[in-house]
C-alpha cells in the first residue's frame, strides 16, 4: 500500500467556457469544461483543477454553475481557484460542489484569510497557489503576482513556511520561469520548497516530456499538474501514468481504459 | 430511500448524486424523523473532529446514529463521519481529547507521517467477507485526512497505510464506515456505494 502520485489536469475557465484550445477530436464541444472533465476522468486523471480567469463577478456566477454541473457528473476531486477573496467565496464554491479551493493573491494581500478559511472548513479544503520564479532573494526564489509580471516582495520559501504554519493543506507550486516552456518543471525549486513544506506539494509549470513528470516526483512532488500538454494532446493522461508506472512510481492505474 | 445527514458539513451535492447512481431515492436532510427512518443513512463529514461533533449534535445526529445502530438500521459514516463514531478524537485537542459518539471504542489520532494530510489515492488491504469491497478489492480510493483510527473495531476491517497502518473501512453489522471518500473515488467508489446500497 503506497499513496499514489497524482496526475492533475488544469482547465482555465471563463464565462463557463474552457479558454485555451483543446484538440480532442472525440469531444462534441471541446469548449465545455464539463465535457472536458468527463473525458479526463475516463482517461484516469486523479484530480481536476478549474482556474477561473473571469474578470467580473457576473462571470464568476457562471463558474459556480460549471462547478455544480461537473460535480454532479464526475466523481473525483475538484479544485477551483481564481478570484477567491473571502470565506463567503469559499463557501459558495464548496456548496456548488468544489472539494478544494486554491487561493493566491488574496492570501498574499491578507495572510489571515488562510486561518479564516482553515478555521471554518479545515486545512484539507485549502490549496495555496504560489507563482514563484528565480530571483535575488534569500532562498533564490520569489513570489510573483499578475501571472509572473510583478514581484510580490516575498521570498518564496519564507512564504510557503508561513502558509504551512497558518494551516494550508496543500501547496501548488507554479514555476513562472518554466510555465509554458514545456522545458521541464523547475526541479531546483521543487526540491527547495519540499524542504520547508510539511503538506502535499503539487508541481506545476513546464511539463513537456514524460521524463519531466518523473523528475518532479524525484524532486519531492506529491502530485503533477499540467495543462497544455494534456489539452493539446501531446500526452494523454494514460500515457503519463503508464510511463510512471513502468518506471516504478506508484500511480493509480486501475482507472486507465 | 437513502438519507444523507446534513449537519453543516460542506459539500453534499456530489455525495447526493453519487448515492443516487445506485438507483435509490436520495434526500439530504437534517430532519430527525427522516434520518431515523431512512432505509440507509449516510453520515458524511469534512473538517475538524470537534467542529463536526458540534454540528452533529446540533441536529441530534449522535442520538440518531446510536438509535439506528440499536435498531439495526444500515448507517454509513464517511471520513470524519467515520472518525466521530469512535469514543474520542485528538484533533486540535490541546486540552484533552474531544468526545465522539462512542459506538466504537478507541481514539482517533494523528497519523505518524512528516507530510500531512494524507491526500490522494491509496490502495486498501481487504480480506474476503466484505460487503462493500465486492469487486473492488484491489482498487484505489481517495483519502484526505490527517487523523485515523489505528486499532481494530467491528466485525470486518480493511486497512491502509500512510506512515503507519490505519483503519480504512469497518463493517460492523448495520454500521459501516470508510475513512476514504467513496463519493470522490471515481468508478471504484461508485461500485462501493452500489454494494452498500444493494445491501439495504
Amino acid at each position: 500500500m503506497t499513496l499514489a502520485s497524482r496526475v492533475i489536469a488544469c482547465l482555465d475557465v471563463t464565462e463557463g467556457r474552457v479558454v485555451k484550445g483543446v484538440n480532442f477530436t472525440d469531444l462534441v464541444d471541446a469548449g465545455d469544461p464539463v465535457e472536458m472533465a468527463k473525458v479526463y476522468n475516463l482517461e484516469g486523471v486523479d484530480e481536476l483543477t478549474f482556474l477561473d480567469i473571469s474578470a467580473s463577478n457576473m462571470n464568476r456566477s457562471t463558474t459556480l454553475d460549471v462547478v455544480a454541473r461537473t460535480a454532479e457528473q464526475v466523481f473525483i476531486p475538484l479544485t477551483v481557484g481564481g478570484g477567491i477573496r473571502s470565506v463567503a467565496d469559499v463557501n459558495n464554491l464548496l456548496r456548488a460542489g468544489a472539494d478544494k479551493i486554491s487561493i493566491n493573491t488574496a492570501a498574499i494581500t491578507r495572510p489571515e484569510l488562510i486561518s479564516e478559511i482553515v478555521d471554518r472548513f479545515g486545512s484539507q479544503v485549502l490549496v495555496l497557489s504560489v507563482d514563484a520564479r528565480r530571483a535575488n532573494t534569500p532562498s533564490g526564489f520569489e513570489v510573483t503576482t499578475h501571472g509572473g509580471r510583478e514581484s510580490a516582495g516575498l521570498d518564496a520559501l519564507a512564504w510557503v513556511e508561513k502558509a504551512c504554519a497558518l494551516g494550508v493543506g496543500e501547496i501548488l507550486l507554479n514555476s513562472m520561469d518554466a510555465d509554458g516552456t514545456r522545458a521541464g518543471y523547475d526541479i531546483g525549486m521543487i526540491k527547495a520548497v519540499r524542504q520547508v513544506a510539511n503538506v502535499p506539494l503539487i508541481a506545476s509549470g513546464g511539463a513537456g516530456t514524460l521524463s519531466d513528470f518523473a523528475a518532479a516526483l524525484d524532486a519531492g512532488a506529491d502530485a503533477l499538474l499540467a495543462a497544455s500538454v494534456f489539452h493539446f494532446g501531446i500526452h494523454r493522461i494514460g500515457d503519463v501514468k503508464r510511463y510512471l508506472s513502468q518506471q516504478g512510481y506508484s500511480v493509480r492505474t486501475s482507472a486507465l481504459t | 430511500m437513502i438519507a444523507i445527514l446534513d449537519y453543516g458539513s460542506g459539500n453534499l451535492r456530489s455525495a447526493e448524486r453519487a448515492f443516487a447512481t445506485s438507483g435509490h431515492d436520495v434526500v439530504v436532510t437534517a430532519d430527525r424523523k427522516v434520518a431515523l427512518e431512512a432505509t440507509g443513512l449516510v453520515i458524511p463529514g469534512v473538517g475538524a473532529f470537534a467542529a463536526c461533533m458540534s454540528g452533529l449534535k446540533s441536529v441530534a445526529g449522535d442520538e440518531i446514529a446510536r438509535e439506528r445502530v440499536a435498531l439495526g438500521r444500515p448507517t454509513l459514516g464517511i471520513c470524519i463521519g467515520m472518525q466521530i463514531l469512535f469514543e474520542s478524537g485528538l484533533e486540535h485537542a490541546e486540552n484533552g481529547a474531544h468526545q465522539g459518539v462512542g459506538i466504537w471504542s478507541g481514539m482517533v489520532k494523528k497519523l505518524n507521517s512528516p507530510i500531512l494530510p494524507h491526500m490522494g489515492w491509496n490502495t486498501v488491504s481487504t480480506t474476503p467477507g466484505s460487503t462493500i469491497f465486492a469487486g473492488v478489492e484491489n482498487e484505489s480510493f481517495y483519502f484526505v485526512h490527517s487523523y485515523a483510527a489505528t486499532a481494530p473495531v467491528g466485525q470486518y476491517q480493511a486497512w491502509s497505510e500512510y506512515g503507519e497502518p490505519f483503519l480504512a473501512a469497518v463493517e460492523d453489522g448495520a454500521l459501516t464506515a470508510t475513512q476514504f471518500h467513496p463519493e470522490k473515488s471515481g468508478n471504484a467508489g461508485l461500485k462501493l456505494i452500489s454494494n452498500w446500497s444493494k445491501s439495504l
